[in-house]
């Protein structure tokens, strides 16, 4: 599945991941968002060189995913999608990086170690901020925004944009339905109906607006988007957050796997 | 045109989360005072709409293959460059937690590349001196078509820096800009193109939404004077603070010992390295900030050169038994909730 209806499954799938009930899924949803933002930069501040010593990061996505039930696949089709990118820019570190470095008893260019670095944070990164949504959803997870006090203007943005991104995207597809089922064998909108198929589409969002604002309006909206879903944090979270960043520092600052290995070799 | 976290540093991607910040904080107060509330709803079905638009697929007339709108000039005609630029953000920020389509930590520098150069450069330089003396399609199109490839290529290039700032790719600068520039060339006129068929339509239709866009108060030079201090500000404030920070860590403490060692420059024995530092250096629009970079990927090919960059036996052995001892507590976390679940 692709293209528009694709995007709706997706967002209606990571929907449901977040309403299942787990250890994880009850933390606080600030908790994730800060364990999240920093695994994310602790990975990527690892070396270019950095192979085995990146391998630790692994343990975090691994466990929270196993922890929250949230089955692989849909992270898997995610990173088929968004990995090709990554690695475009990093299938050129090969040719131009031929330095050879020892793998082993293997040499290598170097430019492939800096590859395979890349590509392993790509895996993780990736996987770290879908879990956090699959575990988390929009709701709390625009709670834990506004406990982090970014402007509620920005967070109302937000949470309105998901909330009427399947709405539009619905529509967007019916329209592009109807549009190929009368003009068959062609690829995407012809340049002549480009302003009034997409025209269209938006004037209807215009009043779509409009009736939704009256709508808010007589619900008493007063400009804050009530999610219903904010609680304290307590020791719990506390715990997951010091942990786990303990867990990456020490994991940044020694390279684990070699001092396990030499346990071994 | 998203980046992603893996091909971003920790330096670059959070200077660039700081600037957009800025740009956010300074937008939102922009505003906040026209913001009868019907403004709220707007913007946020707006965001949805231009997510739902980047879907369709526009065919390229002559050519068989079709393109794709990203939105940033549309944005700004019809919502003004404040509220455009707060609407394309929260765009980004969806794309990037269900879609993993550019990654937490580029987000901000994504925002940037793709926001600010469209609603505060593009728009305001371009396509609103081209609509001043009036609105006409004729006029509209080549406002869209002009702006839309100015913000592309300011955006593309913008990718380019970040890239080889944050030292992730060996790509020479030379070849890295001349295969963006170009292939966003042709995005950039197809997203003009698509963008003059949808202004043009709807100022047929419903003109008052252009032009109300087009009254607000212009940006006058001084507020964008302010933006541009404030964000050069935010960027050596927090430049300076992450690099500090970074040397503080054993990487960064070898370093500046061996630059209070009086080696002022280690010799970058690679060709590469040295050509993608010296350009970085002419061209670093932070220049303390390259001076470190320059220094830092010296420094690290001449630990290369000494053979840590490789990976030695036991590190091997000690991958093996991690992966193997990942994959088991992954089991293990598995196979307990699932046997809890069954008890309860």
């Amino acid at each position: 599945m692709k293209g528009i209806k694709g995007s709706i499954y997706t967002i209606k799938s990571f929907d449901d991941l977040a309403l299942r009930e787990s250890g994880v899924h009850s933390l606080h949803p600030a908790a994730k968002l800060i364990v999240v933002l920093v695994y994310i930069v602790f990975t990527v501040s690892f070396g270019r060189y950095e192979v085995t010593g990146l391998l630790p990061m692994i343990f975090f996505p691994l466990l929270l995913g196993a922890a929250a039930n949230i089955p692989a696949d849909p992270i898997l089709k995610r990173l088929l999608y968004v990995l090709p990118f990554i690695l475009l820019i990093g299938i050129f570190n090969p040719l131009f990086d031929t330095q050879p470095a020892m793998f082993g008893n293997a040499v290598l260019a170097q430019g492939w170690i800096t590859f395979f670095s890349l590509f392993i944070k790509g895996v993780l990164t990736v996987t770290a901020a879908l879990l956090l949504i699959a575990t988390t959803g929009m709701e709390s997870l625009s709670s834990a925004f506004r406990s982090l006090r970014v402007p509620k203007l920005l967070v109302l943005q937000i949470l309105l944009t998901y909330r009427y991104l399947t709405v539009l995207l619905g529509e967007a597809d019916r329209a592009v339905t109807a549009y190929s089922l009368r003009a068959p064998l062609q690829n995407g909108v012809h340049y002549r109906v480009w302003g009034s198929l997409a025209g269209q589409l938006l004037l209807r969002t215009y009043d779509r607006a409009q009736r939704l604002h009256t709508a808010m309006c007589l619900r008493g909206f007063d400009g804050e988007y009530r999610t219903g879903t904010s609680r304290p944090a307590g020791g719990r979270d506390f715990a997951f957050v010091a942990g786990w960043t303990l867990f990456f520092l020490l994991a940044r600052l020694y390279d684990l796997p070699a001092l396990l290995g030499g346990l071994f070799a | 045109m998203h980046m992603a976290d893996a091909l971003i540093s920790p330096e670059v991607g959070i200077v660039m989360w700081a600037a957009t910040a800025g740009v956010a904080a300074y937008s939102i107060k922009k505003v906040s005072p026209e913001m009868d509330d019907k403004k709220v709803p707007l913007m946020g079905v707006m965001g949805a709409f231009i997510f739902a638009a980047q879907m369709i697929n526009f065919s390229i007339p002559g050519t068989g293959s079709s393109g794709h709108l990203s939105g940033g000039i549309l944005l700004a005609a019809l919502l003004g460059p404040y509220a455009g630029f707060l609407t394309l953000f929260s765009v980004i920020v969806v794309q990037g937690l269900f879609f993993a389509d550019g990654g937490l930590l580029a987000m901000g520098a994504n925002a940037f590349n793709m926001g600010f150069y469209a609603c505060f450069i593009a728009y305001p330089l371009i396509m609103k001196l081209i609509l001043k003396k009036g609105t006409s399609t004729r006029r509209i199109f080549w406002g869209s078509l002009l702006s839309s490839v100015a913000a592309l290529q300011m955006g593309a290039f913008s990718v380019v820096m970040q890239t080889l700032l944050s030292g992730k790719t060996e790509l020479p600068f030379a070849t890295f800009v001349s295969l963006m520039q170009p292939i966003h060339l042709a995005i950039g006129v197809v997203e003009g193109l698509v963008t003059a068929a949808i202004v043009s339509f709807v100022w047929k239709a419903r003109p008052d939404i252009i032009e109300g866009a087009m009254l607000k108060r212009s940006i006058d030079r001084k507020p964008l004077k302010k933006v541009i201090i404030v964000l050069i500000v935010a960027a050596l404030a927090v430049g300076g603070f992450f690099s500090w920070f970074a040397s503080s860590n054993p990487d960064g403490l070898e370093w500046s010992m061996l630059n209070t060692s009086g080696q002022e420059e280690l010799v970058a024995d690679d060709g590469v390295h040295s050509s993608i530092a010296e350009t970085q250096e002419k061209i670093a629009f932070l220049p303390d900030y390259g001076f470190r970079e320059q220094d830092a990927a010296g420094a690290e090919s001449a630990e290369a050169a000494s053979g840590n960059a490789g990976t030695s036996v036991s590190g091997i052995v000690g991958a093996a038994i991690t992966l193997v001892l990942a994959g088991l507590i992954g089991l293990f976390v598995v196979l307990s909730r699932k046997r809890s679940k069954k008890q309860a």
